[in-house]
């Protein structure tokens, strides 16, 4: 099983209402297909997919294809309801999920 | 931040449906095709939407590109997906976001590949329907030195 | 033969001719005028480098520093952490890098780091442009970020630093060019879509936008010798360590800057 890192960027602490921005970087090479003469086939294996909920529900999906850049960035933002975990999931090709979350303190 | 580990899990439905077509062995959809599945009829805006994209771009490899969409964020009237299409990129789907009004803002950013200098085209639905259209063009030139090294 | 020759002398005039003075950036830099290299990004990759939120290469230093702490976690060898304390401790080693060693071999960081791995940690040396290895570069190269090289050229390494003073004024290549050529003479003026540099090296390991991935110095050397279409040396090759030892003592009181990122 090989391991993956990612950084969540989010403030610490936020107002209730407020809205939160977030920032997601992932380590992951993003390979595109290669099937070309006289190349060494090589399969695509990319993030397809990337789900994050927070406070019971999806706040977010993206879909991403090989024109995502390797090492994916993504910000978005939601709105700070309550303190909980947002909760992100990547779905790879071949069908792993990787798993990660990030706590956000509402006040 | 700490490392987190992978769970492998049986092949999800959702995988085959987020794939694009191209990798299904189907011929690839072209920009155009792909716009117009998405415009479904509808006529799109050409305001409250803006983009922004460098005109010239550091590398091809990495494009910073971040997403403005007006809207009253409101449960009737929130922005619902926000796509990004490639003119000239082997495929032409480059990514979708599905938000929902629990986002308070339309406001997204990714970084993207673009092949060659074309015309990026992003597309934004509301919940009423509306779709909101923006394209820009952006120049990609080949760096100095040639990699291989 | 000949006709190689005229070829590649017309190049050097065509490459050297095409150059455009770039605006903003002071004209040109003479030879010994050399500046940090964060100075020729644009101000959006700066910010970038600046900004560990967004700097790809953080997702290495992360790695590197979880690396530190448990390199050895069952074989009961000692963990970088058992031996050196916090990696706080590294402030101050990559400005000083590369060195000479006690055996006298001349050392960069990733050598040491190697060196370490397998006399002190009994384990197979990780090798260049590896994960790990880069990982713990980074995150020990984070250590000195922003503090000035400041490495020695005399004694033991005077040897080292001639055949890399040599290395960087010897034409090479189809294209029989010199580093200073571009690096000296035309710092700041563009080739095709780039800006430029001193070529100090001060931002490795960086992440290139070109690699999709952090990579080493040696790494962007092999690009530059394939870009004048010279002999590519092997990464950590005697050629580029002596010629890393050169471009650290250029860089003699410029910060570093690793981990860089770079187109």
């Amino acid at each position: 099983m090989s391991l993956i890192t990612a950084r969540i960027t989010l403030p610490a602490t936020a107002r209730q209402g407020e809205i939160v921005p977030i920032r997601v970087i992932v380590r992951h090479d993003m390979e595109r297909e290669v099937d070309a003469a006289g190349l060494t086939p090589v399969p695509r294996r990319i993030l397809h997919s990337l789900r994050v909920t927070y406070a019971g529900e999806e706040v977010l999906r993206m879909a991403l294809s090989t024109g995502i850049t390797a090492n994916p960035y993504i910000e978005f933002t939601t709105i700070a309801v309550a303190t909980g975990d947002l909760v992100f999931e990547w779905h790879e090709d071949g069908g792993a999920v990787y798993r990660r979350e990030a706590r956000l303190v509402v006040t | 931040m700490t490392r987190w580990s992978r769970r492998a899990v049986m092949a999800v439905p959702i995988a085959a449906v987020l794939l694009p077509p191209g990798a299904q062995g189907q011929p690839a959809e072209s920009f155009e095709a792909a716009e117009q599945a998405i415009l479904a009829g509808r006529t799109p805006i050409a305001s409250g939407i803006e983009v922004e994209i460098p005109q010239l771009s550091e590398n091809g490899n990495s494009v910073d590109i971040a997403i403005r969409v007006e809207s009253p964020a409101t449960a009737d009237d929130h922005v619902t997906a926000i796509y990004i299409l490639s003119e000239k990129n082997p495929v032409a789907r480059v990514a979708r976001f599905t938000l929902t009004a629990r986002a308070g803002r339309a406001e997204v950013a990714t970084r993207i590949r673009l092949g060659t200098t074309q015309t990026v085209l992003v597309l934004a639905e509301t919940s009423r329907g509306q779709v909101h259209r923006q394209g820009r063009e952006v120049i990609v030139i080949l760096g100095a030195c040639v990699e291989g090294g | 033969m000949t006709r190689r020759l005229g070829r590649a002398r017309v190049l050097t005039r065509w490459i050297l001719l095409t150059v455009l003075p770039c605006v903003g950036l002071g004209g040109l830099a003479g030879a010994g005028d050399v500046r940090p290299s964060r100075d020729f990004l644009t101000p959006e990759l700066r910010a970038q480098q600046d900004d560990p939120s967004r700097h790809p290469g953080w997702l290495w230093v992360e790695q590197g520093e979880a690396l530190w702490r448990s390199s050895q976690p069952s074989s009961g060898q000692p963990s970088c952490q058992s031996c050196h304390g916090d990696i706080g401790g590294m402030a101050g080693v990559a400005a000083r890098y590369p060195a000479v060693a006690a055996d006298g071999a001349l050392l960069n960081l990733e050598g040491r780091i190697e060196r370490c791995r397998t006399q002190h940690q009994a384990q197979p040396a990780f090798g260049y442009e590896s994960d790990p290895l880069l990982s713990l570069t980074a995150a020990v190269a984070l250590q000195s970020r922003g503090m000035p090289m400041a490495v020695a050229t005399d004694g033991p390494a005077a040897p080292f630093m001639a055949m890399g003073t040599s290395l960087y004024a010897t034409r090479q290549g189809q294209l029989n060019l010199a580093c200073g050529q571009c690096h000296d003479d035309n710092a700041g003026r563009r080739l095709r879509g780039d800006v430029i540099s001193n070529g100090l090296g001060t931002g490795y390991p960086a992440y290139r936008l070109e690699w999709n991935t952090l990579g080493s110095l040696h790494r962007r050397l092999r690009a530059c010798s394939l870009g004048v279409r010279a002999t590519q040396f092997g990464l950590g090759s005697a050629e580029y360590l002596a010629l890393e030892l050169f471009l650290a003592s250029r860089a003699s009181g410029l910060p570093v800057e690793a981990p860089g990122l770079r187109r």
